[in-house]
């Protein structure tokens, strides 16, 4: 859920309207849980669960085979996955361009513990032009303070430069 | 100026910004993060309240009613079985006529026990003399607040109300709102003026027995004051729109019904999905608009029929049920349109957290189109 807030905050700061929520109910750590996220240029007022993403990003890799995690997709679409080893092409939809970073090891060696939430915003970004880095630096910024802000940020910068390499 | 924000937290802000003398919670899901986020503010002293930790919702409503009483403005939050909990409490302090304000953040109730969203908790309160708000989204969330603390302390109405916004739907989600600083909240909402209040040098008695010669005046008096809610509800949300830009004079708000053949109704933030899903069916040349309910109690049964006044079809979303009865909407819309030749038919939908999407809202509205109404839309007919 911090992902889906996260990236809703930095799309809003960047000039559009935006909406995150959980797939409620079942947020604790270490169960599979869904997020989602809306930009548009109107006020949004659709409440659903998002059924057909242009986007998607899947946080533990574990859940691919277990969760059809591309279920909705288009040929078009986005996944960002965080993986060291992807293994799963058979079951990417045709047309959906995948982007396989490796957030753990990044986010380990900046945070020092393994929570992805900001490398993979960073990804996200970069992969899908959504969101421009100024606006993500703000809203990591307004979320965390001090060293936490700076290493969460260089988190997030990494990987923007290593999917827009790669883009 | 919008902000990106949870919900809850939206909450918080507004209610902290009525500047509430005394507040008196228990935690629930999904109403938790309200009362953390207020219960942090009096801690960081950035609000001049009490903040009274109790034992349960009984005690949370009790304390607020007291506090009422002695001439505080006061706040409380809740959901589900913590409302249940507080079901005779309410109904005092209906009888009582204090003003308290309560946020229902809806959810569902057990058994089978279930933290998602519907509107059961709120609407079975229904006869208890609250006056009932349901908000769309979470801009409407939070100027229902203060809009609330206005209607219910004027000394015309003078009686508690329910602000609703959906359970996890509205409460849990990040969008952006705008909130008016202190500064206009205060030009808005001036501070508690009682109308009579505990008093050791002037006593008076609150909540006392009525004998079979009293009781009718009492209840009819309470009657009469919910019916006045409407005019000052009315008032109070014309100077909202006079000096926010948002207005909210009307009781019920209407979308793209002029014309329509088929109307939705419906309350809460189903209206968001429902107004896109309205949107579609006008571009594929359907004339389907949507009655977006405001205010449950009062029930506005005749701005309900004027609303309506031109449509053939009434398709009514409840996300309750009156066991054995039906929809509680549903039933009240069909008694307010009770001769008009409109056919109205139910929908009960929505219930324990089932998603809605503008798919199913079609749906609802291809079977009224049919006639056939009256009926839970979407049951797993395999699981029963």
């Amino acid at each position: 859920m911090t992902a889906a807030e996260l990236i809703a905050f930095a799309a809003f700061e960047g000039g559009v309207f935006s909406q995150a929520f959980p797939a409620f109910g079942v947020e604790r750590r270490g169960a599979p849980v869904q997020a989602f996220v809306r930009f548009s240029d109107e006020k949004i007022r659709l409440r659903s669960q998002v059924y057909e993403p242009d986007y998607i990003i899947v946080q533990d890799p574990t859940l691919i085979g277990d969760v059809d995690v591309f279920m909705g997709m288009e040929a078009g679409g986005i996944a960002i996955i965080n993986t060291e080893k992807p293994d799963f092409d058979a079951m990417v939809p045709k047309g959906v361009k995948v982007y396989a970073i490796d957030a753990t090891t990044i986010a380990l060696e900046e945070l020092g513990v393994p929570i992805t939430n900001t490398t993979l915003m960073g990804a996200f970004a970069a992969a899908t032009g959504e969101i421009q880095l100024e606006p993500l630096e703000h809203a990591l910024r307004s979320r965390f303070s001090g060293s936490m802000a700076d290493k969460n940020v260089r988190a997030a910068e990494r990987a923007y430069n290593l999917v827009g390499g790669a883009a | 100026m919008l902000e990106f924000m949870e919900g809850s937290h939206a909450v918080a802000e507004i209610v902290k910004r009525c500047r509430p003398q005394v507040i008196a919670a228990y935690p629930i899901t999904p109403q938790t993060h309200i009362v953390e986020d207020l219960a942090q503010m009096v801690a960081n002293c950035e609000i001049d309240a009490e903040y009274i930790t109790v034992e349960s919702e009984f005690s949370a409503l009790s304390a607020c009613l007291g506090a009422s009483a002695a001439g505080s403005r006061v706040y409380s939050a809740t959901t589900s079985q913590g409302l249940a909990l507080m079901f005779e409490v309410c109904f005092n302090a209906a009888g009582m006529r204090q003003p308290i304000v309560m946020t229902i953040a809806n959810r569902s109730l057990g058994a089978p026990l279930s933290i998602w969203n519907d509107q059961q908790d709120s609407i079975s309160l229904r006869d208890s003399g609250w006056l009932q708000f349901y908000a769309q989204d979470n801009q409407e969330t939070a100027d229902l607040h203060m809009i609330a603390y206005k209607v219910c302390e004027d000394h015309d109405v003078l009686l508690p109300a329910f602000v609703c916004f959906d359970g996890f739907i509205l409460s849990h989600t990040y969008e952006p709102v705008s909130l008016p600083t202190q500064e206009e909240v205060d030009a808005y909402l001036p501070a508690f003026n009682p109308y009579q209040r505990l008093d050791a040098a002037a006593p008076l008695s609150f909540g006392m027995y009525a004998t079979p010669e009293y009781y009718t005046e009492f209840r009819y008096e309470i009657d009469q004051a919910l019916y006045r809610a409407k005019d000052a509800f009315v008032r109070a949300g014309r100077e909202f729109g006079e000096q926010f830009g948002r207005d909210y004079s009307a009781l019920v708000e209407g979308y793209r019904l002029e014309d329509a053949d088929t109307a939705l109704v419906a309350m809460g933030s189903i209206c968001g999905t429902a107004k896109d899903a309205v949107d579609e069916m006008r571009a594929a040349g359907r004339k389907v608009g949507l009655l977006n309910i405001r205010m449950f109690r009062p029930f506005p049964a005749q701005e309900i029929a004027d609303a309506l006044k031109g449509v053939s079809t009434v398709a009514v979303l409840d996300k309750n049920i009156s066991l054995g009865s039906g929809g509680a909407v549903g039933t009240e819309v069909k008694a307010a349109l009770y001769g008009s030749g409109i056919s109205v038919y139910d929908y009960i939908i929505a219930l324990g957290g089932r998603d809605v999407r503008k798919r199913d809202i079609a749906a609802v509205v291809d079977l009224a189109e049919k006639g056939e109404g009256d009926m839970f839309y979407g049951l797993r007919t395999e699981v029963l």
